[in-house]
């Protein structure tokens, strides 16, 4: 397989992934704030701010809102149909298309549809206005929408290095937006920090955001606890968005890519992936909470990044004797790349 | 369906009805069909068609617009028809004509007999925009220059078909004239039934095969890609559509490196090595250390693997010699010479801007006439006459004498018509054929082509950058 297009398919699912990710975070968090009574500028702060320190764009939020006057409104622009951010949901989406575009030929015609369809949509008048008078059936059209992105590529995809390489980006990113939304608490300010009867209702708004409570439920009685929700969704063996499940996957996908058998590693990224899962498979939430939960959450996700840039260095960056060639840059395609790119056929 | 009731040739060659407004036989079962749709159905099957090219990014992109804009190639659900007797005529004439240029390639780029011998004004090779002299003496895999060729035919006012010109370095539209039959075979299923029209889906196991036989390696299955400029080529869509038909990568210039003259791509199991190349992008951008410095779409080194046999390129480098619309004009004359043959397509009558008296008559003449730069394409640097401004025309008048070498001038063919949906009814719109021709073992014509349709009441530009359109075209058994 080309090195791009692994690159491309592992970027598309992980956009997608991201953009599912968000809309039950902005969601959940949007009616949490309906249970609140009124809150002024400063309350509001205190409860957006930990969610977009979680999505680790704050900065960026920063420049283009400084001042909180406009509340949540602006929050919840800003994390889903702001263009200007490039990890809004609407960005995702858009970036997971571009993405698809560039490996049209390696899906199937039904993924590629539906990918295509959410994209018209969000970009639509209809979508425009359902966000403005129904946020709530928005946000599920585009859960639904992913969903039915994963199950027509599970459906339609051999399971060949390209489905590995997508199902790698999903699992680290679900991974990783399962750190981040657990690492909520660690942003609230000392006034915030839940206590019993207000801590329940944090904890539960954590799971949902995983959208996780239907299963924590199924195992663990009683209410959500700092100690249950830890447990459940960095150690479960079952739960598809726990970290324990995903790291585990992005080890199988790791290892398929490479033949190299489990328990043994031929790169970086099987290297950390594999020192990850054991420490997954043996550790403990007693473990996680004396030693702090943020410092552990930040670590996990430090080594997501190390697992992801290993992926890169050994696939998709592949090492050449060949001519040097114009530098073309990566990311955003300057007007000049753009112009040669848009030459005029026959 | 009374859409066809008030239908009027206006005195052009229509495609469907003949002079007295009888409908001609190889169209009358396809009428009947038609007439039997009730409106709401109609336009019901029609915005489905719609749907399903806007759903399947069946696209060009509007370029310079901040939301990435598509839009789609507008598509006529009427069919163009084309009995099976007057296709075998078309067949051998393309057919001819796809020999006789590429001996003429061969020849160009090697003895020039063609223009010792005085058939063809050395000077007007020499000066052409797309002749690549460095080539000279260089042999290309099966002495094959244009694997695929697209020539427009258009038909004048009693229904001949004329080449209009010979596209043969990048053709596209393939991929619309496959999508444009599913499209219609989903929407309109009815309409096919027992009518015996020839299938099209045979194209890309054609090019592929094709590809195979130009391979310079004989041992295993030869590796094949298909080499674009990118996402944002307007024909992105069919670059990606026709590798995944072929089975075939899709690659970019930065997946392709060149190392001791051998072609090898970029993939996670490490380099492969590539042995031919279905290249979508000009001979310009092809390779940096050659052609133009700044191509960043290019791949270094490529051309001296071309140079030393070690990879096949279709089309080869250099063929736009033979598209120049000056040479075009040379055509006849370079079928008569190489085969001793009569063409058995005409031309449209040319003037070369270069030729005293041809000039002269064409300064004189220039609101009748259509005027074209040799190497545009797209419909881009023409003029039409009749429809032009003073301006527009002083503006060419004082072109074509800064520059002769690189204008024709031929008169206004007024294209045939194809009934046509336009606002509720059917009207006549002009319309063109693009034929795809495949070279390689042996010559292969999809049966039929891209028919283009001008949807501008009387405009007679087809191009889709110009507001055309396209429809399904039947070959009949």
């Amino acid at each position: 397989m080309l090195s791009r297009v692994a690159n491309s398919l592992y970027w598309m699912v992980r956009y997608i992934e991201r953009a599912d990710n968000l809309s039950r975070l902005i969601e959940v968090n949007g009616q949490l704030l309906l249970d609140h009574e009124r809150l002024d500028s400063d309350r509001l702060r205190a409860f957006w701010k930990p969610i977009i320190l979680s999505t680790g764009d704050e900065e960026l939020f920063g420049e283009l809102y400084g001042a909180w006057e406009e509340g949540s409104a602006a929050v919840i622009r800003f994390l889903t149909d702001d263009r200007r951010n490039p990890n809004s949901i609407v960005s995702s989406i858009a970036q997971a298309r571009e993405n698809a575009r560039m490996v049209r030929d390696q899906l199937s015609e039904e993924l590629w549809e539906e990918l295509n369809s959410l994209y018209l949509f969000i970009n639509s008048r209809e979508g425009e206005q359902l966000l403005a008078n129904d946020p709530t059936r928005f946000y599920e059209t585009i859960r639904r929408a992913t969903f039915t992105f994963h199950g027509i590529a599970a459906a339609s995809i051999s399971r060949s290095e390209a489905w590995e390489f997508m199902d790698l980006g999903r699992h680290l990113e679900r991974a990783d937006k399962t750190t981040r939304f657990l690492d909520i608490t660690s942003f609230l300010p000392e006034a915030e920090v839940p206590t019993n009867g207000s801590a329940t209702f944090h904890w539960t708004a954590i799971l949902r955001s995983c959208g996780a409570l239907g299963a924590f439920r199924a195992e663990h009685r009683g209410e959500p606890t700092e100690e249950s929700v830890v447990s459940f969704l960095v150690f479960s063996r079952e739960f598809p968005r726990s970290v324990r499940y995903c790291v585990e996957r992005i080890d199988r996908n790791l290892h398929r890519i490479s033949g190299a058998p489990r328990g043994t590693y031929s790169n970086e990224a099987e290297r950390v992936s594999g020192r990850l899962l054991s420490e997954l498979s043996y550790g403990s939430t007693d473990e996680i909470l004396a030693g702090g939960l943020h410092a552990y959450l930040d670590g996990v996700q430090e080594r997501f990044n190390s697992i992801g840039a290993g992926m890169f260095r050994t696939y998709i960056q592949v090492r050449d004797t060949g001519d040097e060639r114009p530098p073309i840059p990566a990311a955003s395609m300057s007007s000049v790349v753009a112009w040669q790119m848009a030459q005029q056929q026959q | 369906m009374r859409m066809f009731e008030a239908y009027e040739a206006d005195g052009f060659f229509d495609e469907m009805f003949a002079a007295g407004g009888e409908v001609r036989p190889h169209y009358r079962a396809l009428l009947e069909r038609f007439t039997g749709l009730a409106p709401d159905d109609f336009n019901a099957r029609r915005a489905a068609c719609d749907q399903h090219f806007l759903r399947q990014g069946v696209t060009f992109n509007v370029y310079h617009d901040d939301r990435g804009t598509e839009r789609i190639f507008p598509f006529d659900p009427v069919p163009r028809v084309i009995p099976g007797a007057e296709w075998e005529h078309l067949e051998a004439g393309l057919t001819q004509r796809i020999i006789a240029l590429n001996l003429f390639l061969h020849d160009i780029y090697h003895e020039q007999h063609i223009l010792r011998d005085g058939i063809i004004p050395r000077f007007y090779i020499e000066e052409a925009k797309h002749y690549r002299p460095e080539f000279r003496g260089m042999n290309v895999p099966k002495d094959i220059y244009i694997h695929i060729c697209g020539s427009d035919l258009i038909r004048g006012g009693d229904g001949t078909y004329y080449v209009l010109e010979d596209n043969g370095r990048c053709p596209s539209g393939a991929s619309y004239l496959l999508e444009n039959r599913n499209a219609l075979k989903r929407a309109f299923p009815h309409l096919f039934e027992s009518l015996g029209v020839r299938p099209v889906d045979t194209y890309p196991r054609e090019l592929l095969e094709m590809l195979h036989h130009v391979s310079p390696h004989r041992e295993g299955e030869p590796v094949c890609v298909l080499l674009t400029p990118g996402c944002y080529n307007s024909a992105y869509f069919e670059h990606c559509y026709l590798a995944r038909e072929m089975g075939i990568e899709i690659v970019e210039g930065r997946d392709l490196v060149v190392m001791d003259d051998f072609v090898y791509m970029r993939t996670t199991k490490g380099l492969v090595r590539v042995d031919v190349i279905y290249r979508r992008i000009d001979d310009d951008f092809l390779d940096p250390t050659v052609f133009r410095k700044d191509s960043v779409l290019g791949v270094p080194g490529i051309m001296r693997a071309y140079q030393a046999g070690n990879v096949a390129l279709a089309n080869a480098v250099g063929t736009g010699v033979a598209d120049d619309k000056v040479i075009y004009y040379f055509v006849p004359k370079i079928i008569e010479y190489y085969l001793g043959q009569d063409p058995i397509l005409p031309n449209v009558p040319t003037y070369l801007a270069s030729e005293d008296s041809d000039r002269k008559y064409i300064l004189e003449h220039l609101p009748e006439l259509v005027v074209k730069a040799a190497n545009e394409s797209g419909g881009y640097g023409m003029l039409m006459g009749p429809s032009a401004t003073q301006e527009e025309i002083a503006a060419f008048h004082d072109k074509i004498i800064e520059d002769p070498r690189n204008f024709i001038a031929q008169p206004v063919v007024s294209l045939s018509r194809s009934p046509t949906y336009c606002d509720g009814i059917m009207e006549g719109r002009h319309i063109d054929l693009r034929p795809y021709i495949i070279y390689g073992d042996d010559v292969k014509i999809v049966p039929g082509g891209l028919t283009r349709v001008a949807l501008k009441k009387g405009s007679l530009v087809v191009n889709s950058s110009q507001g055309g359109g396209s429809k399904d075209t039947w070959v009949l058994k």
